[in-house]
């Protein structure tokens, strides 16, 4: 029973430290400065996660329950303490005053969603599902009503709304083009390298050796063949084939992503059995019949494990495109860096995590449909 | 070969470059300056080593010890919450977490020495678990015949039959660090991407092209002298 409690304590204490962090909130007196660090409510969130360490010391019926809520409760409750402070906060304060959310926020917002997801491990599915999409529902609430709108993460937004949404949509756009190439292409190689078990060699070996060079690099090397590739081919500039942007951003992620796809076809491949092969021949079925019906039925679960790697390092990797101009989110992170504004770099930076974190989802949706169907 | 060939193309880089202004020239006439000379590449090139080997040190430390906290009984609980961090942060780009550590250090080398410590952790930290927990337990019940004790254990039977996983996560996280180290320069770290954030930024391609080549030979050059002794130390066992 001791043993259980532990990731409780180690949560609790994490929770405490941040709690007692200096920096729930930093206000600054604009969207350039860095602002002095502000934390109203350190003995109450101290004592909420001493409350839940003590909660585990504790025999008694239902404390698991109780930590759970408490845990939510820190999920949720959180942002609306961080938003109702900045609105306090602004009320006396300049226009161009900015409040923005501190380390000490952040830590303590992870350490609960963690200390929730402990709590509910072993429960019944539909009330783990019902916690998580619960509390989704009270933030996004919380925002339609405006509850967040003090915060400079928020304000941020709200300024730069059309240039953000333009700019995940491109984001999405480089990801979805480079992970449908990869596919398009990585597929068809790696059966052929499964088929020839002898020829995979040289294959993997210099996808691997890509995947070795660092990004910004393999960019940035790519400048120069597409600019020259489009000074020969005025056609394919046309179509934006310049030295940057778009083109060589696409091409780079595709060759990061090939490894990935080629090896998950060829692990695909491998979970076939060979009795069902050896059925199919029996049956009369051609190589393209084999492969259509029993190889990519079956081998299907694997590839999709691996799309869903594929997805995510992808759309990591196209933040670094946005140094050669590809656009996407990363434009957002960069160019904050580059004018110190930092609400800008953690706008781009939470969108691009929850959108790696939302397509992790997706795609492990469709594996669980796909498991349940097999 | 897989050491020799990279090392050797860095070595010719790193002797070769500071003289080949004339080439640069010849490539890209317009340039009034053809050639990197702010920092000398070889500078350049131990700042960068220096970093990832700092970082990737402290990482190992870190996620070995976590990794050997959470397959121990008493930390056995642990387990489920120290994969949660990983698969989340293993969906957090390094960018992102370059950037994160900006708003907390500021700019400069500091808050890429945290965001290589914090990313290299992760792959340390998920071959230590894998690794420690194929050791197969008839060889932990031949050492618990034996007489040893959990440390000796841990340390002369453990410890060895997984550091072939250990070491790929170590060289994996080297990996990344090379990578990230390199988009640190545009948060201010001087490292080789410099001159490809210097270049990129004030549309020089020769810059851009110089710092490429430097990184990416040595990118090839760490990955093969850890593969090396990724491979020794499966071999050895």
């Amino acid at each position: 029973m001791k043993a259980a409690a532990l990731p409780v304590f180690v949560l609790a204490f994490v929770g405490m430290v941040a709690a007692s962090l200096p920096a729930f909130l930093h206000v600054a007196p604009n969207r350039l400065l860095s602002g002095d660090a502000l934390s109203p409510h350190v003995g109450s969130m101290a004592g909420a996660w001493l409350f839940a360490a003590a909660c585990m010391l504790l025999a008694f019926p239902g404390r698991r329950v109780l930590v759970a809520a408490l845990a939510w409760a820190g999920l949720v409750g959180l942002p609306l303490l961080a938003g109702t402070d900045a609105r306090l906060i602004l009320a006396h304060a300049s226009p161009f005053a900015r409040v923005q959310l501190g380390a000490g926020f952040w830590v303590q917002w992870l350490a609960a969603a963690l200390l929730l997801l402990d709590r509910l491990r072993g429960m019944h599915r539909a009330v783990q599902a019902g916690a998580w999409l619960a509390a989704f529902a009270a933030v996004v609430l919380a925002f339609a009503t405006g509850a967040f709108d003090s915060l400079a993460l928020v304000r941020e937004w709200q300024a730069q709304r059309a240039p953000f949404a333009a700019a995940a949509v491109a984001h999405l756009r480089l990801a979805a083009i480079t992970l449908a190439l990869a596919l398009a292409i990585g597929a068809p190689l790696g059966w052929w390298a499964w088929r020839r078990r002898r020829g995979d060699g040289v294959l993997v070996g210099v996808l691997a050796f890509l995947q070795t060079v660092p990004s910004l690099a393999l960019f940035a090397l790519l400048i120069a063949p597409f600019a020259w590739l489009a000074r020969a081919w005025p056609a394919l500039g046309a179509l934006g084939f310049g030295g940057t942007g778009a083109a060589p951003a696409v091409f780079a992620l595709l060759l990061y992503a090939l490894l990935p796809v080629v090896r998950y076809t060829v692990a695909g491949l491998d979970a076939v059995p060979g009795d069902a092969r050896e059925a199919a021949r029996g049956l009369g079925m051609s190589r393209s019949q084999l492969l259509l019906r029993v190889q990519l039925p079956l081998g299907w679960p694997v590839l999709l494990a691996g799309l869903r790697i594929v997805a995510v390092q992808t759309i990591g990797l196209a933040a670094v495109a946005a140094l050669i101009g590809a656009g996407g989110l990363g434009r957002f992170v960069f160019l904050g860096i580059g004018q110190g504004a930092m609400d800008m770099v953690t706008l781009g930076t939470l969108a691009i995590i929850v959108m790696a974190l939302a397509v992790d989802l997706l795609f492990q949706g469709l594996l669980a449909l796909t498991e349940r169907r097999a | 070969m897989r050491v020799v060939a990279p090392l050797a193309v860095l070595v010719l880089l790193l002797l070769g470059l500071p003289h080949a202004a004339g080439w640069f020239h010849a490539w890209q006439p317009q340039l009034s300056h053809p050639l990197y000379t702010r920092t000398s590449f070889l500078a350049l090139t131990l700042a960068h080593l220096g970093l990832v080997a700092a970082a990737t040190s402290v990482a190992v430390a870190v996620g070995l010890g976590l990794g050997i906290v959470a397959t121990r009984p008493a930390g056995r609980s642990l387990l489920p919450t120290v994969r949660a961090v990983a698969v989340i942060g293993q969906t957090v780009p390094p960018v992102a977490v370059l950037a994160i550590a900006v708003p907390l250090l500021g700019f400069g080398a500091a808050p890429t020495l945290l965001a290589l410590v914090l990313y290299g952790v992760l792959p340390v930290l998920g071959q230590t678990v894998a690794g420690l927990d194929q050791v197969s337990p008839a060889a932990l019940h031949a050492a618990d015949g034996m007489g040893y004790g959990r440390w000796r254990r841990l340390l002369d039977v453990e410890l060895p039959l997984a550091a072939g996983p250990v070491m790929a996560g170590v060289r994996l996280s080297a990996i990344v660090g090379v990578g990230t180290a390199t988009i640190g320069s545009a948060v201010g770290a001087t490292t080789l991407g410099s001159p490809i954030v210097e270049g990129l930024v004030g549309n020089n391609p020769a810059y851009v092209v110089q710092g490429a080549l430097l990184v990416g030979a040595l990118a090839l050059t760490v990955d093969g002298a850890l593969a090396v002794l990724e491979r020794r130390l499966r071999r050895a066992l």
